[in-house]
């Protein structure tokens, strides 16, 4: 699975993010994380082979969430389905 | 060939022809147009850039731009699940824009991941079971608008009709019978 990593200041959480290359959601999100130096690692969905697109949505569903992007995983623990910036905000404390 | 310019075009007369605006934030709209271009591109049709498509388009029909929840969406939310298309109040600024939940229905995001990954050992949607069918297998019928006449051959009717804008239950389904005399 190709993942990106994007590094920052701001490195106290481990930060995953599924996106879609595409999606101006996503671009808004990786833009947010960007500014805010986050450090991150997101993978492009729609870049993935069919047997990593399997895999990514079994990790979702195992986690209770839908396969809808951009989805902001912090800490392996909180879940964060859509750009929401106040739940990104709170989750990261930024 | 797709081009940017061609997108932009084409959102706009849709956007003037069904009473809905663009994106007024124009980095935000920019960003769409792009991600149209990329899947016309990739896939040969300009399906949602904000939902990940199977590349097979018998199965990406309803998430097409301007997709089958397009009107729906601006009604109730105020823009689309993209947001490529927003209502007029979001468009003067009275109110803000926020994502959107999904309003595709989840079978057809199960059956379109099923027929995607068929092949891929241990690939199944976990929540429900799903029959695996081949794209092939998917059985086209003739839709007709009982209000305006529009005629579509899909799966299912449409969520609205793209012509008068009536509901799916204003659709019938078309059975064309041929009659030999002589």
């Amino acid at each position: 699975m190709k993942s990106v990593k994007v590094s920052g200041k701001n490195n106290k959480h481990k930060v995953l993010m599924y996106a879609l290359s595409s999606c101006a959601w996503c671009k808004m999100t990786k833009k947010f994380l960007n500014d805010n130096r986050v450090e991150f690692e997101y993978v492009d969905v729609d870049l993935c082979s069919d047997k990593d697109r399997a895999a990514i949505r079994k990790d979702i569903e195992s986690r209770g969430g839908e396969p809808n992007y951009p989805i902001i995983i912090v800490d392996d623990k909180i879940m964060i389905n859509g750009f929401r910036k106040d739940k990104i905000s709170e989750a990261l404390g930024i | 060939m797709i081009t940017l310019e061609k997108v932009r075009l084409r959102a706009e007369a849709d956007a003037r022809t069904n009473g809905c605006y663009l994106n007024p934030d124009s980095g935000f709209l920019n960003d769409l147009f792009e991600g149209l271009e990329q899947n016309e591109e990739r896939y040969g049709y300009p399906s949602c850039p904000c939902r990940l498509a199977t590349g097979k388009f018998e199965l990406d029909r309803d998430i097409v731009c301007p997709c089958d929840y397009r009107d729906p969406d601006v009604k109730e939310y105020g823009c689309c699940y993209c947001a490529l298309y927003v209502s007029k109040d979001v468009f003067e600024g009275k109110t803000t824009m926020q994502p959107i939940p999904e309003r595709r229905p989840k079978e057809k995001l199960d059956k379109a991941y099923a027929v995607a990954t068929a092949g891929v050992a241990g690939a199944k949607a976990p929540e429900t079971t799903v029959a695996v069918t081949k794209s092939s297998q998917i059985k086209l019928k003739m839709w007709y608008c009982k209000q305006c006449g529009y005629v579509c051959f899909r799966e299912e009717p449409p969520y609205i009709c793209p012509i008068c804008k009536a509901k799916r239950e204003m659709f019938a389904e078309l059975q064309p019978r041929i009659e030999a005399q002589g």
